[in-house]
């Protein structure tokens, strides 16, 4: 398989990652506000931190309100890790992979781009919010599923796992941090038990795990088994274990991936091993800025084994 | 027959579809008749349906303009154009002829240049063609062939005959479109692909594959082919990644190949090099080899012509091969068959005037307002001037530029064009220019597409048909008339035969709620 095929595959599969989990973001994000006791200040702009957008938001808005806020995450062009630029980039991806990926995919994610850009104002503005982002995590559920049931489990079939189980294990860890930091803000209040369980329940919901956590812990929504449950539970395909697991495993059917599969597995140690199931606050938060490092180193060493710069 | 239709007329030219007394071609008929049957909102509404199609299927070239690289929706006309079997068959070994005299001629222009010695085509013409690569004298590619894929352009004109009037062997494009537009018709028509004999056309990415896979030079193993591109800026991008997609090759770049010290070319994959073995190259000569061609390019292979001359890879088509798509050389086209096949012509030239010699160029200069003036070496309808639209400036313009090199200037009648209903506004049929551009494979053996790919000027009396310049295009139907279908009948009876066919197992048990398939669904 061509080195730059593989690249292109592994980003289509960040991209269309990044997409779904976006959308479902902010479609979720007000009914954590509206539940919010008012005294709470988490805003819309909480959304930019997660990502850590701040730098490159700043740069083109002012106000940190809601409308901002979307426009600049769904809409916004300028703006590389909005819905419309991750569509844009996951088709140009798909386009020029199309000896390797499924042409229903390629017809999907036309269909997919042209409704975005057809109700791109519907996402915008509040009335028709939800059914916009509802279409397009449906869009790219469809595309999963052709994937799933179409793409012979080859090589190419690898790399968009990579790419997606990366993109998840990044976007699991973002939000647990960004849960953890508003939790920490909305300590000293009166209504901080009812508002701790209203951000962790977000949490669950925001990674479509509300369902899963009762039924493997039953247990009521507490912090640390939230958070136990999201790093260490094994069968959760959203985890930051299942991830690393289905990262190792793909690495494996690879060539030259030795290297790769140690420091997976370092990590994986690291991280899920010796989890401390107490720990939450500040030290949690400074593992899962660990983890995000290694997030970051881990792309680094799929592009040299894989994808490297030839002379 | 719907009011909208009542007003076609297409006088002065020959119509695909309609005769000039009104009544529907003989392989139309059955087309024009349904055509005919649909209101003004059903055809407006299949319009819309095609055009929601071509987006969905992502059918687009991407046009250079001032504000950079546009990707633009493929333009279809819904309405097909129909052509005769008998009269196709006829075409198609015409232009089977007329591709293997031209790979005979390019074989020897490299090698012993015996048309030359023997004095049917002057010496200079070849000296001067900018196609010629001395680069590739001596060469010797697998069959003698040097153009493997050919796109002819044929025209009819006001005599109902077919006309060639250029051949492009270099890089031709349009192979994808016509397939497309293929899927697309079925899609928005189906029920008259129910009804009507159209001869099938998507064999090409398997005949296309067959040929390059012949090329190989190892023969001993599976090869591996490569379509390369110069990537997604160019206009014919989508080609190169639906025909790769369509053979199963591998789309490769420039950046994804290297040429090593043992003259072989490598793909650079994510287990190290993998040797390739044919190229079906989508890159203009000047740039395939920076060693040996354009030293800027990086569009290119540096080594490419190394590992090609040493046979260790096959291009197609062949560097140099587009020294015969020169219009100079096409003049020549009918006595360089006579030369090599002993055969006159299936398929006639347009008449054509060449600039190099003084009585035609003369007649040229003195007649500029009704001939059609090409360059020699042009591709994409550029550089060209229709005498008959042209202003008294562009006029004196190429006067100028015949005199100063009238090697490189071919002129032609303005032709006649024939012309077919095309859908102008939201509705209305109106008649517009076309020509067809059938695809010729050679190498082991020969095919050539059933049809080709229509294209439609849009613009009332246009002769441009490049999609780069505003061009449509149209499905091409080759309709048997003597063997048929008889309608609607068949179809029916095909439905009715398939109802009794095996009907799916239900579970035994009433209880059992997973079903390998549902019962309900399915009778």
């Amino acid at each position: 398989m061509l080195s730059k095929v593989a690249e292109r595959v592994y980003w289509t599969a960040r991209y269309l990652e990044r997409i779904e989990s976006t959308a479902r973001l902010i479609s979720i994000y007000d009914k954590l506000l509206f539940d919010l006791p008012r005294t709470v200040q988490l805003s819309w702009y909480n959304l930019i931190t997660i990502n850590s957008l701040q730098n490159d938001f700043s740069e083109r808005y002012a106000v940190q309100d809601e409308r901002n806020v979307i426009k600049f995450l769904i809409g916004d062009e300028s703006n590389s890790s909005s819905i419309v630029s991750s569509l844009k980039a996951a088709r140009e991806n798909i386009r020029t992979t199309r000896d390797v990926i499924p042409s229903d995919v390629w017809y999907a994610i036309n269909e997919l781009n042209r409704y975005v850009k057809d109700n791109i104002q519907q996402g915008i503005n509040r009335g028709k919010r939800h059914e916009f982002l509802n279409h397009i995590v449906c869009g790219c559920q469809q595309i999963l599923g052709t994937l799933y049931s179409d793409m012979p489990h080859d090589a190419a079939w690898t790399f968009l796992r990579i790419g997606r189980n990366l993109e998840r294990a990044d976007m699991t860890s973002r939000n647990i941090d960004a849960a953890m930091a508003g939790i920490m803000e909305a300590q000293d209040i009166d209504e901080a038990v009812n508002t701790h369980q209203i951000i962790w329940l977000h949490l669950l919901r925001s990674l479509n795990a509300d369902h899963s956590y009762r039924r493997a812990t039953r247990q009521t929504i507490k912090g640390y088994d939230v958070v136990g449950y999201l790093v260490t539970n094994e069968y959760f395909p959203k985890s930051i274990e299942y991830c690393l697991n289905a990262l190792i495993s793909a690495c494996e059917q690879l060539p030259n991936s030795k290297g790769l599969t140690d420091y997976l597995g370092a990590i994986k140690s690291d991280i899920v091993d010796d989890y401390e199931p107490e720990s939450l606050g500040q030290p949690l938060r400074d593992d899962l800025n660990e983890l995000q490092l290694h997030i970051i180193d881990l792309h680094k060493k799929i592009s040299e084994t894989w994808f490297p710069v030839w002379d | 027959m719907q009011q909208y239709w009542k007003d076609y007329n297409s006088t002065g030219f020959y119509d695909e579809l309609i005769s000039a007394r009104g009544n529907a071609r003989l392989p139309a008929k059955k087309l024009v008749s349904y055509l005919k049957s649909l209101t003004a909102e059903d055809i407006a509404a299949r319009r819309m349906a095609a055009d929601a199609t071509i987006q969905a299927m992502g059918v687009s070239f991407t046009v250079y303009t001032d504000e950079g690289n546009i990707d633009r929706a493929w333009p279809l006309d819904i309405i097909p154009r129909v052509i005769a079997k008998k009269q196709w068959d006829v075409a198609e070994k015409g232009l089977a002829q007329r591709l293997q005299a031209l790979n005979m001629f390019i074989d020897d222009l490299y090698h012993d240049q015996k048309i030359i010695k023997d004095g049917i085509i002057p010496e200079f013409v070849l000296k001067q063609s900018v196609n010629y690569r001395k680069e590739c004298e001596g060469v010797s590619p697998a069959y003698g062939v040097w153009a493997h894929v050919c796109g002819t352009d044929l025209v009819r004109a006001g005599d109902g005959e077919l006309y060639v009037l250029e051949d492009n062997l270099r890089v031709p494009s349009g192979v994808s479109y016509m397939l497309e537009n293929r899927s697309i018709m079925k899609r928005v028509f189906p029920e008259v692909f129910e009804q009507v004999d159209i001869a099938p056309i998507g064999d090409y990415p398997a005949r296309l594959f067959d040929t390059l896979s012949a090329l190989s030079p190892r023969k001993e193993k599976q090869p591996v082919i490569a379509v390369l591109t110069p990537g997604i800026f160019n206009s014919a991008y989508f080609e190169h990644a639906f025909l790769a997609q369509q053979m199963g090759a591998e789309l490769v770049e420039g950046s994804d190949l290297v040429v090593g010290d043992d003259d072989c070319v490598y793909m650079k994959n994510i287990d190290g090099l993998e040797q390739v073995d044919v190229i079906y190259r989508r890159i203009d000569d000047m740039f395939l080899d920076p060693e040996v061609f354009h030293k800027d390019s990086i569009l290119g292979v540096p080594g490419l012509m190394r590992a090609w001359r040493a046979g260790n890879v096959a291009l197609a088509n062949a560097p140099g091969a587009g020294v015969a798509d020169d219009k100079v050389v096409y003049a020549y086209v009918p006595q360089v068959i006579k030369y090599y096949l002993d055969q006159d012509p299936i398929i006639p030239n347009v008449e054509t005037f060449l600039c190099y010699k003084d009585n035609e160029r003369d007649y040229v200069l003195n007649n500029l307002d009704k001939l059609v003036v090409k360059p020699a070496n042009e591709s994409g309808g550029y550089g060209m001037l229709v005498g008959p639209h042209s202003t008294k400036k562009e006029r004196e313009t190429f006067a100028t530029l015949i005199k100063a090199n009238p090697r490189n200037y071919i002129a032609q009648p303005t032709l006649d064009l024939s012309t077919a209903p095309t859908l102008i506004g939201k509705h209305t049929p109106e008649p517009r220019h076309l020509d067809l551009r059938p695809f010729i494979l050679q190498g082991k053996d020969t095919y050539v597409t059933t049809g080709g790919l229509t294209r439609v000027a849009m613009k009332k009396g246009s002769l441009v048909v490049n999609s780069s310049q505003g061009g449509g295009s149209k499905d091409t139907w080759i309709v048997d008339t003597d063997a048929g279908k008889t309608g609607i009948d068949k179809a029916s009876t095909d439905k009715k035969n398939s109802d009794k066919k095996t009907v799916k197992a239900s579970p035994s048990k009433a209880g059992s709620q997973n079903q390998s398939q549902s019962s309900q669904g399915g009778a």
